[in-house]
């Protein structure tokens, strides 16, 4: 911020009254920054109701509500033996806790000191919290890289960034919730460590480290940027004792730590993603140990340990990485996990994996994505990078690798916009802040000019009024200072900076840059009417972009506001017209919701931890009714729920989403091939499709008297009629549809008891004995 | 290459006769740091003969041993009166550091070892 101009006789008790003012302004703006983060996310509650959003969000509500109700070594124990039939899946070691356990302790908190919120409460409304906690950790964050007027409007920035939002709002209750908060602590607190050095601040550090393993997935990005900073350091030369005691206890307790969550465990050690910070760990040492010896030898002899030391090191260091390289080598993903390298490599989701392909979530964003999601920051981040260089401190360094890192990951995976919104909100809040104080700056000096009329103040020079003659005194001063080389190269970089700015050259040390007065108060409107644009277009993307819970749908027409509450009113029927045991088959996106809301058992759902347990219900969805009814009856289930948007409009329904599923179903059983569904080449439902793709169940599960609604079978979705509009169904019988006919659901018919006509074997029989004598039963799956 | 052995004695000596005049308190921390080490590798040969389950106790154990020998070099840089950076760190204050941050990892430890 810019220095305050006082006259040294009222310089004590001035400046001591003013620091406190300072203060007292900075902590209310925090308030009011936290007060604007957590509003700024409560859209969808007014405008819809308070309610959890998505798919993934109902699972850990789920948790929640268990965790609450029984308590926590049963919710460390727990076996769901709900979900996934009849596998069933282990809660405890193949979650990460940390927002389940953060909220239920709020909940238990609230509740001891006689709140009574109820879980679902405070489920919706852990996201907002968090993100006012998360904006004061970007304040503290950005306050030790450049000062407390850059950690303030950074602060500001991130409580309203659209990219933030979309992961935040109030309902949507998923990891990344808390995570972020985790994340920008994690990376104030080692910041904190390498300015001040202090093992107190390691020792949180490291602990923080734990909480953002507890809570996401993406704690790998931490544990692999860390070492890469500090290799930077290192290989600048800006290697110092307090980098140790910022990253060599973080690496130990750290390790000990993420191998204590048990959805970690043993892969702290064992994982390629790992691998990096042990190995910079090994270097950093080696490192201290050479500046060590340094400082005990003379040159000489410093020299001669080199010679002796690098020849004997050399061998066993190729030694050591031949030996990991091995290791590394044989196994088939070289050490990392599935979503890992499909992050390295953008292509190997979709050439082995295409489950984790098929997740709209992880395709790489458009361009305007990033100006929908980051806007005025896109291009405020170059002017930061430039402000980090000047000057280079360890913690404007770690800025600048974080940004470019995030960047790359965020251009894999549209999902990973979240990562880049932190640094995209550090670094801007550090330009918008430089900016600013060169802009008041000049106003103070000229209003000081003009009221005390005095000619110079030291160190600045009087600017000229007409740009064109500072530009010629700018080239002269140039050439006369060639030897000083830092001052100049500031200048040009300053012009690039403030378009419209004439620089100054100063005379002396003292650096100040002084603009005429007109253009500061121009600049300093314009500034201001962007960060309007800013605030309009966050407020914006928060009502009308992000705000949606996915589970009640509206649209607009001439006659008012339609709602389609369809899902919750298939889950209802399913939770009041079923038995408590049946099974319920659907495609996995729905798994969540169906066992969260509906409370039956389903068989496969959006952990997808099993692929060719999906890939069955994938075969099954897209086999004749026949083969369709026998995997399902071998699996138990009961009852088939598809989503069908025919008739509304509604773009996200099964058919949609048919081809991943013959995709999937493909990769594992070799009989579903995709060719076989495809005219053409072209994906159609209508009268020239493929007699494959007319008799299979998903086919038949929508669009079963699809005709009787207008007639003429015309899909608003496709934008055509279907092809095979009179059919019967054989092998299910349809138990419930909803309103818009957005969510069917069937039952498998039992079988029957007499069979009329002349058979080979008895078919009863050979479904309760399952011999597998001289090839008696059939194998649906050849 | 008797300039090679002759060099490499001489590198010794001196190096044996910069680190004698180090302080005392610094020495007594470089030598826990020996044995901690020392104990560490007997754990890694002990592993090797009698195979790695139950692997947490193994990680706990050899973790713990490097994690004490790294927080008593953290001790060391902070209390060492030749470093510059740290010239107004009272030792008091570096060895509540050492002890905090070593409790915790202690906790760790012990909760991890199974």
């Amino acid at each position: 911020m810019a220095e305050p101009e006082v006259s040294p006789a009222a310089a004590g008790g001035g400046g001591q009254l003013r620091n406190v003012f300072g203060g007292v302004l900075c902590a209310f703006t925090l308030l009011l920054i936290g007060v604007v983060a957590f509003s700024i996310r409560l859209f969808s509650v007014i405008k819809y109701e308070s309610v959890i959003h998505e798919f993934d969000p109902y699972f850990n509500f789920r948790v929640t509500q268990f965790l609450s109700k029984n308590g926590i070594y049963e919710f460390w124990n727990w076996f769901d033996d709900r979900t996934w039939y009849p596998l069933g899946r282990v809660i405890g070691g193949t979650v990460y806790p940390g927002l389940t356990l953060t909220a239920g302790t709020i909940w238990w908190l609230l509740n001891s000191l006689n709140i009574p919120l109820s879980v679902e409460t405070v489920c919706v409304f852990t996201a907002p919290i968090f993100s006012a906690n998360a904006s004061w950790a970007t304040y503290l964050l950005t306050k030790e890289a450049k000062g407390t007027g850059a950690g303030l409007m950074a602060a500001a920035i991130l409580a309203m960034v659209p990219s933030y939002i979309s992961r935040s709002v109030a309902g949507s209750y998923d990891n990344e919730a808390v995570a972020i908060f985790a994340l920008i602590f994690t990376f104030y607190l080692y910041v904190k460590t390498l300015n001040t050095g202090s093992l107190f601040y390691a020792t949180l550090n490291a602990l923080s480290y734990f909480y953002m393993v507890c809570s996401w997935g993406g704690y790998t990005f931490i544990i692999n940027l860390i070492p890469m900073h500090v290799l930077l350091c290192i290989v600048t030369g800006r290697y110092s004792s307090r980098l140790y005691i910022a990253y060599a206890p973080l690496v130990i307790l750290g390790t000990l730590l993420a191998a204590l969550v048990p959805v970690v465990g043993f892969n702290a050690v064992m994982t390629s993603e790992h691998f990096a910070s042990f190995l910079v760990f090994i270097i950093l040492h080696v490192v201290a140990l050479v500046y060590y010896i340094k400082g005990l030898l003379t040159p000489r002899l410093f020299k001669v340990a080199m010679t002796l030391v690098i020849s004997v090191g050399l061998a066993v260091c190729f030694a050591v990485v031949a030996i990991l390289v091995a290791l590394v080598a044989s196994s088939p993903t070289k050490g990392w996990s599935g979503r890992s390298l499909s992050l390295l490599d953008p292509t190997y989701a979709s050439k082995y994996i295409p489950i984790i392909a098929s997740v709209s979530e992880h395709q790489p964003p458009t361009w305007p994505s990033y100006f929908m999601d980051i806007n005025v920051l896109a291009f405020l981040i170059p002017a930061g990078i430039i402000s980090c260089f000047l000057p280079l401190s360890d913690a404007s360094s770690f800025m600048v690798l974080y940004l470019v890192t995030a960047v790359y990951f965020s251009g894999v995976m549209v999902r990973l916009m979240l990562v880049l919104a932190p640094a995209a909100c550090i670094l801007s809040g550090i330009a918008l802040s430089e900016v600013f104080s060169v802009l008041t700056r000049s106003i103070k000096f000229q209003l000081s000019k003009f009221f005390y009329d005095s000619p110079t103040s030291p160190g600045d020079s009087s600017p000229e009024s007409s740009t064109n003659s500072t530009k010629n005194e700018n080239r002269n001063e140039k050439s006369e200072t060639a030897p000083k080389e830092k001052p100049s190269k500031k200048n040009r970089k300053k012009e690039k900076e403030v378009a419209e700015s004439v620089s100054v050259k100063p005379k002396k040390e003292k650096r100040l840059l002084v603009l005429p007065f007109e253009l500061s108060v121009m600049g300093i409107l314009l500034l201001i009417v962007l960060g309007g644009f800013y605030v309009v277009h966050c407020v914006w993307a928060a009502a009308e972009a992000y705000s949606a819970p996915s589970i009640v749908l509206t649209s607009r027409s001439r006659d008012g506001l339609h709602v389609f509450d369809d899902f919750r009113e298939a889950y209802a029927w399913l939770s009041h017209n079923t038995d408590v045991d049946d099974k319920v088959a659907s495609w996995w996106d729905y798994g969540y919701q169906t066992t969260a809301m509906a409370n039956r058992t389903v068989i496969v759902d959006n952990n997808t931890w099993n692929n060719t347990h999906i890939a069955t219900v994938g075969t099954a969805m897209s086999s004749p009714e026949k083969a369709a009814w026998e995997i399902f009856n071998s699996l138990d289930v009961k009852y088939v729920l598809v989503v069908f948007g025919g008739l509304v409009g509604y773009p996200s329904d099964d058919i949609n989403k048919f081809l991943w599923m013959v995709r999937i179903g493909g990769g594992v059983f070799p009989h579903i091939k995709e060719p076989d569904y495809l005219r053409d080449g072209q994906y159609r439902v209508d009268a020239q499709a493929t007699p494959t793709m007319l008799n299979c169940l998903m086919y038949k599960l929508c669009y079963y008297r699809f005709v009787e609604t207008d007639g003429k079978g015309f899909d608003k979705v496709r934008g055509y009629e279907i092809g095979k509009k009179h059919f019967k169904l054989t092998h299910f019988e349809e138990v419930f549809t909803t309103h818009h006919w957005m969510v069917r659901i069937y039952k498998l018919k039992p079988q029957k008891n007499r069979v009329r006509g002349k058979l080979k074997k008895p078919k009863a029989s050979a479904k309760t004995s399952s011999t597998l004598a001289a090839g008696q039963k059939k194998n649906p799956w050849q | 290459m008797p300039r090679a052995t002759s060099d490499a004695k001489l590198l010794i000596q001196s190096l044996g006769k910069a680190y004698a005049a180090t302080p005392t308190n610094l020495k007594i921390i470089d030598l826990y740091v020996v044995f901690v080490v020392a104990t560490a590798l007997i754990q890694v040969a002990y592993m090797g003969l009698v195979g790695s389950f139950p692997f947490n106790s193994f990680l706990s154990g050899v973790l713990s041993c490097i994690g004490t020998a790294v927080l008593a070099v953290c001790l060391r840089i902070q209390v060492n009166k030749d470093n510059k950076e740290f010239k107004d760190l009272p030792p008091e204050r570096a060895f509540a550091d050492f002890v905090l941050c070593n409790l915790v990892l202690h906790l760790v430890i012990m909760n991890f070892l199974g």
